[in-house]
């Protein structure tokens, strides 16, 4: 493969069981490993929003693009590119915190990263960090001292900057509509 | 009105105009099957195994151009289906399968005879469903009847929960014309605005000035002009074009194999104008064909002095394989007409001469004594009527049958072109005779490929759905002994198959006529009178075992490199 790079594909679902399953079971069958995921509903409860990131080639990502689109229950695809999306996941981090010197050190890296402590016992602290992977992991190695007792990341989402929407029409779009369109052109059949 | 599941799945196969079905009855699919047993106007064929269901109901999709429909139960009723689908997904056959879930109570619960089949055939299905509730059953069976004959065909699975069957709902008929504009489909189709489905102009203009300015042009007729049934604007463009059209497996039928204009099959074992024209074209139009490995085999030098434009309903295939210079997405019929009314009358007799000094046949040396492949299909090209249709199986009998038969139209060859599955062609044969009885369908197998599903000759004895079967016996798996020979210094590992039975009394203990020959003459008697018969025949055909397919480009390999000629 030539020199895969990451990739956001914001995918619009069908929300009904098994879409997901059939989602990733293309990547899985096309030989792609998933790097992050995150699904949700979006303003219409009958459509989920699918964040996926993954390793391609360009090439390979137009490919799996394709057969993305080809899916019924699939209503469109878009690659986000990251000079023109935002991306962003939520991270749970939680770290032991001995004593109160610790604490308040976990406290202080807490506040210049914007993380909020959701969460304090004697023992240890959960913060809550929002922010790209670069972020994420900045913060992670700083809290990595002091020892990680769990961590969770939920993914990223990423959405377009400006005005842009994932519905816009080109003319790939429409190439893409044509097989499913034809489904009314009962007449010939 | 209130009616069972079992009874509205039975009311939307009439709506679909369904007249066959082939299927297995089983433990969950009692219902359906009570069902047909009063319904009475639709005919169900039961097979000997769910393969040969599927395989017919295959053969019927490709021969008829219809919805094919075949039934199974639950677990391994389901999984026997598997290979089927797969290869009528490989070669975007039409076909709609219904299989019976245990209850929906048991999901989940390993029960008897459960599978998730919607998992299993979720990579080789272009959609599949499961029913849990019958108030979803009419709209959804009416979807899978459209989704699978639209745009690109393919095999459709819908799994019913047993319970479902047995529960009632509200159900009106509704005609086959209304169905886009309602339920489910309505929503499906109400994303896609009210654009009607028409190609670009702009790339249809740049597409015939590419053509004005080629001076070697070539055409690739793959699979898609067959499913289009648009061999009659095919054959007119290509004459307007006045350019060489090499076809693929899947491509024969779609222009008759004897006009002028066809250089013979390309790729792996295409034909030496063939595979010679597409290296040396300036220009490299693909019809609905997508660049199978077996035809460009090496996709980075493939039509590597051409500008190749590919024409093709389905998105995706635009790049997969070959990279093309300019594309139009649409149904090929479509496509071409609009092309055709563009384009001027070409003439390219210069570049047809260069191209048609190179064979466009192979020659097969006939040796004196004993029974060559090459006889045995040019005596029934002869004897058999135009409209006779042909299956095969998978393996060197099938490349023969391709090589030696120029198919006349559409849905004359069957053939499993893509997933290349041994043991497609009795269960393919017995779906085309269900659909037109009237004609004459040979099987052309050999005995590795007739050995998977012979059992389907219970089928068209009982049935009285007479198939010739005519068996290409060399006592090896012929392909795979090919390569062993030219590819693996002659280690002939399992491909030996010098064991029972024998072919001809196998035939008569399914009560149908069994003939072996080792001489053109006895073939040519004994095929005459199969085609008299009342009753289905398998017609042995004693041949060598090193009679090899020719030529024979390597995988992998540019498509001029012939391994042998």
């Amino acid at each position: 493969m030539i020199n895969p790079t990451r990739h956001t594909l914001a995918v619009l679902v069908d929300n009904e069981s098994g879409v997901l399953s059939r989602v990733a079971r293309l990547f899985s069958g096309k030989g792609y490993n998933i790097e992050s995921l995150a699904v949700g509903t979006t303003d219409d409860p009958a459509i989920s929003r699918i964040t996926i990131e993954v390793l391609a080639g360009d090439q390979q990502l137009d490919l799996l693009c394709n057969q993305l689109r080809k899916l019924i229950c699939v209503h469109s695809v878009k690659s986000l590119k990251p000079e023109h999306a935002i991306r962003r996941e939520l991270m749970l981090i939680k770290v032991l915190s001995g004593d109160s010197v610790q604490r308040n050190e976990i406290i202080q890296i807490a506040n210049i990263f914007r993380a909020s402590i959701i969460d304090v016992s004697k023992a240890s602290i959960t913060l809550a960090v929002i922010g790209d992977e670069r972020k994420t992991e900045a913060i992670q190695n700083l809290l990595t001292e002091f020892g990680i007792l769990e961590l969770v990341r939920t993914g990223m989402v990423a959405l377009e900057r400006g005005q842009y929407t994932i519905d816009e029409q080109t003319k790939e779009k429409g190439e893409f509509d044509y097989g499913k369109n034809i489904l009314r052109d009962v007449e010939h059949l | 009105m209130q009616l069972t599941g079992a009874r509205i799945l039975v009311e939307c196969l009439r709506e679909q105009g369904v007249d066959t079905i082939f299927g297995y009855p089983g433990g969950t699919i009692l219902n359906v099957y009570d069902e047909l047993y009063q319904a009475g106007d639709i005919r169900h064929i039961l097979t000997s195994h769910e393969q040969g269901a599927c395989h017919a109901a295959d053969g019927y999709a490709r021969v008829t151009g219809k919805v094919g429909v075949c039934f199974a139960t639950s677990g391994p009723g389901a999984t026997n289906l598997v290979t089927g689908i797969a290869t009528a997904y490989l070669d975007s056959s039409p076909i709609v399968c219904i299989t019976c879930n245990v209850s929906t109570g048991l999901i989940g619960k390993d029960s008897f005879q459960e599978v998730d089949i919607t998992g299993v055939t979720m990579p080789i299905t272009k959609c599949n469903y499961l029913i849990r509730d019958v108030r979803n059953l009419a709209d959804t069976i009416r979807e899978a009847f459209a989704i699978a004959r639209s745009g690109r065909p393919g095999p459709i699975l819908v799994d019913i929960a047993k319970d479902v069957t047995a529960a009632t709902t509200d159900y009106e008929v509704l005609d086959r014309h209304e169905h886009a504009a309602s339920g489910r489909l309505r929503s499906l189709l109400k994303r896609y605005d009210f654009k009607p489905p028409e190609p670009d102009m702009d790339d249809i203009k740049r597409l015939a000035d590419m053509l004005h300015a080629s001076k070697r042009p070539m055409v690739i007729c793959g699979g898609g002009v067959v499913r289009s049934r648009a061999h009659e604007i095919f054959r007119a463009f290509i004459h307007k074009l006045d350019a060489p059209v090499a076809l693929t497996v899947m491509g024969a039928g779609a222009i008759p194999g004897r006009d002028p204009l066809v250089t013979g099959m390309i790729g792996m074992h295409g034909s030496q104008a063939s595979n010679i024209a597409v290296d040396q074209c300036d220009l490299l139009l693909a019809v609905g064909c997508r660049f199978s490995d077996r035809v460009a085999l090496k996709p980075d030098t493939f039509a590597r002095n051409a500008q190749i434009v590919q024409i093709d309903i389905d998105r995706a295939e635009i790049n997969k394989n070959v990279q093309t210079d300019h594309h139009i997405i649409g149904d090929a019929r479509r496509v071409l007409t609009l092309v055709y009314d563009m384009l001027e009358q070409m003439d390219h007799s210069e570049w047809k001469e260069e191209v048609f000094s190179h064979p466009r046949e192979t020659i097969y040396d006939d040796h004196p004594g004993t029974l060559t492949p090459g006889e045995v299909l040019a005596t029934i090209a002869r004897l058999a009527p135009m409209d006779t249709v042909v299956s095969t199986d998978v393996g060197q009998h099938q490349m023969w049958a391709i090589q030696h038969f120029h198919f006349d139209y559409p849905g004359q060859l069957l053939t499993s072109g893509g997933f290349g599955t041994m043991g497609f062609g009795l269960g393919a044969a017995i779906g085309a005779k269900a659909a037109y009885p009237e004609r004459i369908v040979v099987h052309i197998t050999g005995d590795g490929s007739f050995r998977m599903n012979c059992n389907e000759l219970a089928t068209e004895q009982y049935y009285g759905l007479p198939v010739i079967t005519v068996l290409f016996n060399n006592g090896t798996l012929g392909m795979v002994r090919q390569w062993q020979s030219l590819i693996y210094g002659k280690r002939y590992s399992q491909t030996t198959l010098d064991r029972a039975p024998d072919f001809v009394r196998l035939a008569e203990a399914y009560q149908l006529r069994g003939f072996r020959v080792s001489n053109v003459q006895d073939f040519e008697k004994a095929f005459s009178e199969a085609m008299g018969l009342p009753c289905g025949c398998v017609i042995d055909c004693q041949i060598d075992m090193d009679e090899m397919v020719r030529p024979m480009v390597g995988g992998g390999s540019h498509i001029t490199d012939f391994m042998i000629n």
